[in-house]
């Protein structure tokens, strides 16, 4: 039986592969990201020994997570910040509830973490009665429209200005716009108010160094330092999985995030967060808490095939070269995670049956692979969770087949009978092409098959040989 | 050199031209063209599709066929690379996985083998047409494919090569994927075949039979004029 994730992705996929709009716009967006992309990485020395010290840093900190994780919020928790670990959302969000009901807290400003969208911390503070206001402009659109970010970087590239304008016209009553800068003005002056009214903010974590005990956020806004230095309380959470050994591993990963994640050298803004202000300091938060948050990144840590996975750093290069993701656009997946390293790291995170239809629904083309800065070996994962799905539960209709499948190939003489009598079904297979009863309709749909030819290669060779 | 000759089952079936192609260019050589007749499939269907037991069953089959040979060469990048990375991967703990890296090791995909083991750029073909080219995505990033069918046409008397835009995105085949997910599948093939009629040529050629079946299909059901052909074939069309 396919799952009911399994059904809304087909049903979602069909939708958009037909919006020749959306085709056309996520072309366009993702045409640009290439031309700075390919600028960017052409400025390094040697791009691909880039990746391998990037991957190798990724690997020392999440071979030795016990160590670094230690060493970090040893270092955090010596300038006075709370270090929480959270096993899973409700842990990490029940945290924060209570640090905010605690602290009398009543507005939340909140910047950019797909960490925090994993757990849905936005959705269970404003349960909690909090309101709860996203500061990245990308994150705010989406917020305003009741919709998940469309890509992990770029959370509404699936709208246009026009789009923006309505949705801003709509929510927020502003005139309509047309330019990115007057968009941007209009939310600019909702989020400023903001900014000073929130007695809490709560920050994602591009990286955590063990080495100092700092959280490094890299963002093109400004909105995440507002985020973490105006209001009294700051809350960051951050996946076991972003620790990095040394500060000088910045020195690599920035830029390579920068230019994998936007096709930038480095972002606008980039923050180091070492803990609550000290006495002699004039801003900052009075109270701060790094909340570690495990949520089944400890089941794929077990995984030695697929440990690489947590190398990720999250910069959606994989998304953007990835023609599924571009067919299919950031919503189908229904995850928090798109692309590539959702569909790897899904099934892991929230069940194998339930989401190993995302591991399926891949060409295994492996653009994903050959552009990953901290090279992760994603579309071999794809084929490891598929034979992990199979060998679990196989699917009953198509066991029958692999095993007939398996049965005639094995067969060197039967096949050499038996395959020109399918190939003699053609001009059948032709008549009723693309019917209810046309076996290869799934393909014959939307595509001719090809001719079958007079002779094939075994009966070519047997003739030759015997002249 | 004898060389073994693996033609994967849907070229068997479907593209023997591809194959026929192959023995004329390397008979044309000088070498000794050797078919192991008890070859079937390399089993990749089963091995997608998440059924490695099944695959492995297969696969036996191919170290069989291929025990005793020298050297194998392929006509596609995707079974070759079945052959080259993924029974390795496929028999990693099992009884044969010493052959399964045997085989690996002595097999090669056609331009390859052409280029970068016999030393051969030009092979004294002619074929007048206005062509674009199509990486398949196994050969171009499994077996890092890029340069030599494009060496070796560049030889081609008579052959306009004109790159595509994204000639290195993928044609939406992916074997079980394109009937699994058909609509996905036709969507990105539909982008290919757009990006390959911008080009202007009449004919699209690839080291793939899989990814031309694909866009074949695709560019015929849009009455779109222009041809494919694979590698092997073009080369060989004006040799004896």
């Amino acid at each position: 039986m396919s799952t009911i994730q399994s059904r809304q992705f087909h049903h979602d996929a069909e939708v958009l592969t037909h919006d020749l709009r959306h085709r056309s716009l996520i072309q366009k967006a993702l045409g640009g990201y290439y031309v700075k992309r390919d600028e960017q990485k052409a400025k390094f020395t040697d791009w691909q020994s880039a990746r391998a010290s990037a991957a190798a840093a990724k690997y020392e900190a999440v071979n030795h997570l016990d160590k670094y994780l230690i060493e970090f919020t040893d270092k955090l928790a010596a300038r006075g910040t709370k270090v929480f670990w959270a096993a899973d959302g409700p842990e990490a969000s029940g945290y924060i509830a209570e640090v905010a009901r605690k602290a009398g807290v009543r507005r939340i400003i909140k910047s950019k973490t797909m960490t925090g969208e994993e757990i849905h911390l936005a959705q269970a503070l404003e349960k909690e009665g909090y309101h709860v206001v996203e500061s990245d402009l990308g994150e705010f659109i989406v917020q305003l429209r009741e919709e998940p970010p469309y890509h992990i970087v770029f959370p509404s590239m699936h709208l246009t200005r026009g789009e923006i304008s309505d949705t801003f016209e709509k929510k927020l009553g502003s005139q309509p716009a047309d330019t990115p800068e007057e968009l941007t003005m209009i939310a600019r002056d909702v989020m400023r108010k903001k900014y000073c009214e929130a007695d809490m903010g709560i920050s994602g974590a591009n990286f955590a160094v063990a080495e100092t005990g700092h959280i490094s956020i890299t963002e093109n806004e400004g909105n995440a330092r507002l985020s973490t230095t105006l209001p009294r309380v700051l809350v960051t959470i951050v996946g076991i999985e972003k620790v990095v050994p040394k500060l000088d591993d910045l020195a690599l990963l920035l830029p390579m995030l920068a230019t994998s994640g936007s096709g930038q050298n480095m972002t606008c803004y980039n923050t180091l967060l070492g803990g609550p202000r000290e006495t002699d300091e004039t801003d900052g938060p009075v109270e701060y808490h790094v909340v570690l948050l495990d949520n089944q990144r400890t089941t794929l840590l077990a995984d030695a095939e697929q440990r690489d996975s947590l190398h990720c750093i999250r910069c959606g290069a994989c998304l953007n070269v990835c023609p599924i993701f571009k067919n299919v656009g950031g919503h189908s997946y229904g995850t928090t995670y798109q692309g590539p390293i959702g569909s790897v790291i899904t099934p892991h995170l929230r069940g194998l049956q339930s989401w190993k239809h995302l591991s399926f629904a891949s060409s295994l083309c492996g653009a994903c692979t050959e552009t990953c800065p901290v090279k992760i070996d994603l579309h071999h994962h794809l084929l490891q969770n598929r034979r992990n799905a199979i060998a679990q539960k196989f699917v009953w209709w198509e066991k029958p087949i692999f095993a007939g499948f398996a049965w005639f190939m094995r067969r060197p003489m039967l096949y050499r009978f038996a395959a020109p009598l399918l190939r003699l079904g053609d001009p059948i297979l032709r008549m009723i092409r693309g019917q209810l009863i046309d076996p290869a309709r799934m393909w014959t749909a939307t595509r001719d098959l090809p001719k079958a030819p007079p002779q094939s290669f075994k009966e070519f060779w047997r003739t030759r040989n015997a002249r | 050199m004898k060389i073994s000759l693996f033609i994967p089952c849907f070229v068997d079936q479907y593209y023997p031209n591809a194959g026929i192609g192959m023995v004329k260019i390397l008979e044309k050589l000088g070498h000794t063209v050797d078919y192991p007749e008890s070859q079937t499939c390399c089993g990749q269907p089963a091995f997608n599709s998440g059924y490695w037991p099944e695959a492995r069953s297969v696969a036996e089959t191919m170290l069989d066929a291929f025990r005793d040979a020298e050297v194998v060469v392929g006509v596609s990048g995707s079974c070759g690379a079945m052959l080259k990375v993924f029974y390795p991967e496929m028999f990693h703990g099992e009884p044969r996985e010493a052959e399964a890296k045997s085989l690996a090791a002595k097999t090669h995909e056609f331009s390859s083998f052409l280029v970068n083991v016999l030393g051969v750029g030009d092979i004294g073909a002619e074929f007048p047409a206005k062509a674009t080219f199509h990486d398949g995505c196994h050969g171009l990033r499994e077996l890092g494919i890029k340069r030599e069918p494009r060496e070796l046409l560049r030889h081609v008397r008579g052959l306009e090569l004109i790159e595509m835009k994204e000639a290195e995105t993928c044609c939406g085949f992916g074997g079980t994927f394109a009937v699994k997910f058909p609509e996905i599948s036709t969507a990105m093939g539909e982008v290919k075949c757009a990006s390959i009629a911008e080009t202007g040529a009449d004919l699209v050629i690839s080291n793939d039979s899989s990814c031309l079946m694909q866009i074949q299909g695709l560019l015929d059901r849009q009455g779109k004029p222009i041809r494919s052909m694979h590698l092997a074939e073009v080369l060989s069309h004006s040799l004896a």
